[in-house]
């Protein structure tokens, strides 16, 4: 008995048990509409895993939701609700691309420069917030907010500006070629490259029909030493300390007001690193004229929620978001269900990661026979 | 001159209907201690009901009740979750907000041959002084029905509030759980209630939005609208008047930007949309200090707990 | 078996009540007479308040019955309780903040006009005669938050009172009060007595039980004891009955070896949250190997000047110097390094961080410290050794509990982590806030002998406690604060407990 607890209330188990019910719901609902659900399952499915084209742009579109998953995950760790994500995104995207257009260095300076400005715009985004918070008491949540909408007003402002405004399109030029993280992207279309591909179909199918990038293994490495950050090193002893009660965090020492706005400034460079890859990893390489949010920051919180804010927990949601998302376009070409039951079943296994919580206090009350309740 | 002034209010009024009515659900579920991240899940879903009942009903009134019932069944969900299950009210309001315009897609779809946007209803919502509707200056003042509806409801709410033996219930329940439990008030039962009227009310919004000032629901019919009616409740210190007057203020802003828009100045137009956040937040600063959430808001109820 | 005589107003025969597997109650009586004073006596986590909350409908029981007047009843929640004419105080004052303390007493039963608006004329009224009635002042038009805590219970009973109590249960309610005002409720509760109701007082303080009450029913670890005429045993007795073997009330020590002054507080001012003064010119020192204790009322500037000397909030004038160093307006940091340790008065909320484990909560003050951490790196092996060796000496249970939660622990194990981390850092002066507030007999017992080991060991010590017993029994000297001010020191010894609780209340010392 003892051991089934002990499994029953691993953060994993949980989140198995969400995802089960998720896609439980979701077919019930696919039923419901007339929809095969088994027949459903398996085209998903199909269309995730049946080809190295499918998995590597699983990959390429999980990347960005890991990245700002891990983001949004340091600041719930920290105690912070960091749904000013999209706007951090936003601006890194910005930022990347406006320095990815005007400078022209080689690769081993553009890509660093690029990237760096991506995180440089994020952290002082999401260090906005964190100051306004520390230093007037403003709600995180309220001024996130705002930021949000500034940034994708200002965004709009900088892909229509002449300097970096397309002709005939609703976006910027792409940024110069220098700063492409494609893997072997160069190589791929000199001599030796386009002869080793033609003989070679899996590379064919990866590096020629998809955008495979370096981020996802930024992802992987951030990940790492993020988690590395936050339970081994005495910074990140401090930041879970004030997030997880700031007041005997005070009383002990701690600078509340700094590691605040230090957790919000590492949140947001995390999450303009992932704009970063994102505008150098994918075509078209620039930013466009958006007409509302295009919910990566958003999305990332559904992620993080899903990992229980584990960093590395963030890649296997982050993936599995990624993959629900591009399987849900060859649901709607094959079954024709619309493609919306994805979300749906995020939304779902969202939801239920929310009443998998209660999940170990009841394992506790059970078990230990409640010890503590009665003082 | 009178002109511009009337058309000020009317557009502001316009912008700040939809907002207004989430943001007062939002004051009552955060007032009776539940925290509702999912105004924007559950306005998309009034969004989506409202059109598409309006459309297929010729009714534009029966398209807002129904908006109204669907944003109060999802917010069930979010009661249940929070209240009876005690989970983490942030989560479950982030999956509401997923699940909302998950579910609204999914059925337009069904509904209108795989489009993702609605037909445009052919009744929309009344103007106030009926569509031939006054002149000249008057003109810009013929809002809609539901502007008059929202501006009775922050009034009847603050009465609600804070002078009936109700609104005295749910306060004590959101500061003080326990002390309004040993009174004999039934904690759950007002919470409930109070999720879904929230639930209720952020449908209304939604189909404000897509009974009156747009004729239809698309993707981007409701696109952070949820998130600035929460941001009102920040703002207006959990009151009905405060929220209010926030989403005026929002509204104004947004009026601005059209009406400097289209006028002599030469200011980017993306330069002016970014204006009533940048204003907000300076007032902010300038002004509101350190927020105080009802007392008990984001934490489930347990009885016997102390 | 007593039988159901209307005689009594309350008898509950056979009460358990499990908690999971854990047993609260097992098989417990209690048999209240009206117009009478029972006390309900035994120690932190007894069942005493598990037994009232039943009563109260707030828990149902598993077994066993109740009778009201002599009918039997089933309460299922305080609605039910109420309409029996039961009513609670609790310990931890159940009052809306924000409202007035009208609006705090018609909570729930308002009376209302048309449309559910509410008549506070009425109410107001109704009121005042039953604070006419058995003398409870109270301001009805005040906010609860900016009202007195004596007056914050006042308005507790009047709750009661305006729902027809016949029986009043009082949940630890002189907790919280002055000699003088517990006097005062003494009279009011034989005023209401006198009445006919019947009034039961939760209590572990033997001597308020020898001063108000008729009857004792003694409770021990949810098991019913003895019940007893108050009149005939003596304190001693009522202890050893509730902890069930003997129990030394008066604490051992050796006098004092007082040194240097080590500590010095001078002509402190500090503010509150509501910008007004607190503290109001204090001046105090404290000597190496002395313990000083400070007794007063809660309310009177403790809690602003803990906060000042850990540097917690801004000091408007004045000094507070440790070895000669200054400490005011410093940081926290500055303080703790100074040789200042501080056991906080809110164990769960200032002393540990729950979600943390014990060997993380351990070293929440040294983390940065070698051998915890090198170069920005923990060092957990340091970190569960040192949690080891702390558990052992300090005996806090589980053994294992190293790497749990330390929200798992109980409230008397927490706070044993809390001493022996505190302790750990080997300061020049320790100070202890209300440092066994919610422990049981043994554990005060373990806390007090702590604090003279530290004594004896040559710390200066500062003790805070609201329980004036405490301070009188543990400290070398005792300072008495009010108003923000120490109005009199006294070496132990030298000084009774009248003249002590008059200077806590604002009155004079005439010699």
């Amino acid at each position: 008995m003892d051991k089934a607890a002990k499994i029953l209330k691993k953060p994993f188990t949980m989140t198995l048990i969400a995802i089960f019910f998720g896609f439980l719901v979701a077919g019930i609902i696919l039923a419901a509409a007339g929809y095969p659900t088994f027949h459903s399952l398996s085209v998903l499915l199909q269309g995730v895993f049946s080809g190295p084209k499918h998995i590597s742009n699983v990959i390429i579109k999980s990347t960005p939701l890991i990245l700002t998953g891990i983001g949004v995950a340091f600041a719930f760790q920290t105690g912070l609700f960091n749904i000013g994500a999209e706007g951090q995104f936003i601006m890194g995207c910005v930022a990347a691309t406006t320095v990815g257009i005007v400078c022209d260095f080689p690769p081993v300076i553009q890509i660093p420069l690029v990237l760096a400005a991506g995180v440089l715009a994020g952290a002082v985004f999401g260090g906005m917030v964190g100051f306004l918070k520390a230093k007037f008491g403003i709600h995180e949540v309220l001024t996130s907010i705002m930021f949000n909408w500034i940034a994708l007003y200002f965004s709009n402002f900088i892909s229509d500006l002449k300097r970096f405004h397309k002709p005939d399109t609703m976006g910027t030029y792409a940024i110069n070629k220098s700063g492409y993280t494609m893997i072997l992207g160069s190589w791929k279309t000199t001599k030796e490259g386009k002869e080793v591909l033609v003989n070679n179909e899996f590379l064919r199918d990866t590096l020629l029909k998809t955008d495979v990038n370096a981020g996802i293994l930024a992802a992987v490495v951030l990940a790492i030493l993020v988690s590395f950050l936050l339970y081994k090193t005495t910074k990140g002893f401090e930041l879970r300390a004030v997030g997880a009660n700031r007041f005997a965090a005070e009383s002990t020492g701690i600078d509340v007001n700094k590691n605040i706005l230090h957790a919000m400034i590492i949140s947001g460079g995390i999450c303009g690193l992932a704009a970063a890859f994102y505008i150098t990893g994918n075509s078209p390489h620039g930013i466009a004229t958006l007409a509302a949010f295009e919910n990566t920051g958003f999305n990332a919180l559904g992620v993080c929620l899903i990992a229980a804010s584990s960093p590395i927990g963030c890649i296997f949601a982050g993936l599995l978001f990624g993959g629900l998302l591009y399987g849900g376009q060859s649901l709607q070409y094959e079954v024709g269900a619309p493609s919306e039951i994805i979300n749906i079943v995020i939304g779902v296994v969202v939801f239920f990661v929310a009443l998998t919580h209660i999940i170990p206090p009841l394992v506790d009350r059970f078990s230990k026979g409640g010890k503590n309740h009665a003082k | 001159m009178l002109s511009s002034i009337t058309l000020f209010i009317g557009i502001t009024l316009m912008y700040s209907t939809p907002l207004a009515f989430a943001a007062l659900g939002g004051v009552v579920s955060e007032r009776s201690g539940v925290t509702n991240l999912g105004i924007e899940g559950m306005m998309t879903i009034g969004a989506f009901t409202g059109a598409t009942v309006g459309y297929f009903t010729g009714s534009a009134w029966g398209g807002f009740l129904a908006a109204g019932a669907a944003g109060g069944m999802i917010a069930l969900l979010h009661a249940f979750a929070s209240i009876t299950c005690r989970a983490d009210q942030t989560i479950s309001g982030i999956a509401i907000n997923l699940i909302g315009p998950g579910v609204a897609l999914f059925i337009c779809r069904i509904l209108f041959d795989g489009a993702t946007m609605t037909v445009p209803v052919t009744n929309k919502i009344p103007k106030l002084f009926g569509s031939a509707g006054g002149s000249g200056a008057l003109k810009n003042l013929n809002v809609d029905v539901t502007v008059v509806v929202a501006l009775a409801l922050a009034v009847l709410l603050r009465v609600f509030l804070y002078k009936t033996k109700w609104g005295f219930h749910i306060r004590a329940v959101g500061e003080h759980p326990a002390a309004a439990d040993t009174m004999g008030i039934h904690v759950y039962r007002i919470r409930y209630l109070c999720v879904i009227v929230s639930g209720i009310l952020a449908g209304f919004g939604g189909a404000s939005m897509t009974l009156a000032i747009i004729p239809q629901f698309t993707p981007t019919a409701i696109s952070g609208q949820g998130f600035i009616a929460l941001a009102a409740v920040i703002f207006g210190k959990w009151t009905p008047h405060g929220a209010y007057g926030a989403c005026l203020l929002f509204g104004a802003a947004q009026a601005l930007t059209v009406i400097l828009g289209g006028g002599s100045f030469q200011v980017p137009s993306e330069i002016l949309a970014m204006l009533p956040y940048v204003i907000t937040i300076i007032i902010l600063i300038l002004f509101v200090g350190r927020s105080a959430a009802p007392k008990a808001s984001g934490q489930p109820y347990e009885k016997g707990a102390r | 078996m007593a039988g159901e005589s209307s005689e009594y107003a309350v008898q509950m025969h056979g009460i358990t009540k499990r908690f999971g597997s854990f047993c609260a109650l097992q098989d417990m009586n209690l048999n209240v007479k009206k117009g009478s004073i029972h006390s309900l006596l035994g120690e932190n986590g007894a069942g005493k308040s598990t037994l009232m909350n039943i009563l109260y409908g707030l828990y149902q029981a598993d077994e066993g019955e109740i009778f009201v007047n002599g009918e039997k009843v089933d309460i299922k929640n305080p609605n039910v309780a109420i309409e029996h004419g039961i009513g609670m105080v609790h310990q931890h004052f159940m009052l809306v903040d924000d409202f007035t303390v009208t609006q705090n007493i018609v909570l729930g039963n308002e009376i209302t006009s048309h449309m559910g608006i509410v008549d506070a004329k009425k109410a107001r009224k109704k009121i005042l005669d039953i604070v006419e009635k058995y003398g409870l002042e109270v301001d009805p038009d005040a906010k609860v938050s900016d009202i007195s805590v004596g007056m914050q219970q006042r308005v507790e009973i009047l709750k009661a009172l305006y729902r027809g109590a016949e029986l009043l249960i009082l949940d630890e309610p002189t907790a919280v009060l002055t000699p003088q005002e517990i006097d005062d409720l003494i009279s009011i509760m034989n005023n209401l007595a006198k009445d006919g109701k019947a009034i039961i007082i939760i209590t572990h303080k033997l001597k308020e039980i020898k001063a108000s009450s008729d009857i004792c029913t003694i409770i021990r670890r949810g098991r019913y004891i003895d019940t007893l005429l108050v009149k005939g045993v003596t304190e001693n007795e009522l202890a050893t009955l509730m902890v069930g073997h003997e129990v030394k009330l008066v604490v051992d020590k050796t006098p004092a070896n007082a040194g240097e002054v080590v500590f010095e507080i001078k002509d402190l001012i500090v503010k509150n949250d509501r910008k007004l003064d607190a503290v109001k010119g204090l001046s105090l020192q404290v000597r190496k190997g002395e313990i000083v204790g400070i007794a007063g009322i809660d309310g009177n500037g403790q809690r602003e000047l803990v906060e000042a000397i850990n540097a917690l909030t801004p000091v408007a004038s004045g000094h507070i110097t440790i070895n000669g160093k200054p400490l005011e307006n410093t940081s926290p940091r500055q303080v703790i390094d100074s040789g200042v340790s501080t056991i906080p008065e809110d164990r769960q909320k200032r002393g540990l961080v729950l979600d943390f484990s014990v060997n993380e909560n351990c070293v929440l003050e040294q983390y940065r410290r070698t051998p915890f951490s090198k170069k920005g790196i923990l060092l957990k092996k340091e970190m569960e050794e040192f949690t080891k060796e702390l558990i052992q000496e300090y005996d806090v249970r589980p053994e294992d509990c190293g790497s749990r939660r330390a929200g798992s622990l109980s409230g008397g194990n927490q706070q044993k982590v809390i001493i022996g981390r505190e302790i750990a850092m080997d300061p020049d002066i320790l100070i202890a806030v209300q440092p066994t507030r919610g422990l049981d007999v043994g554990a005060i017992e373990t806390v007090h002998r702590t604090l003279i080991r530290e004594r004896d060991k040559g710390k200066a010590v500062l003790l805070i406690s609201f329980e004036l017993d405490e301070v009188m029994n543990v400290s070398d000297t005792i300072a008495v604060i009010y108003d923000g001010k120490i109005q009199d020191t006294f070496k132990q010894g030298t000084v009774d407990e009248n003249t002590i609780g008059l200077l806590m209340a604002g009155g004079k010392n005439h010699g």
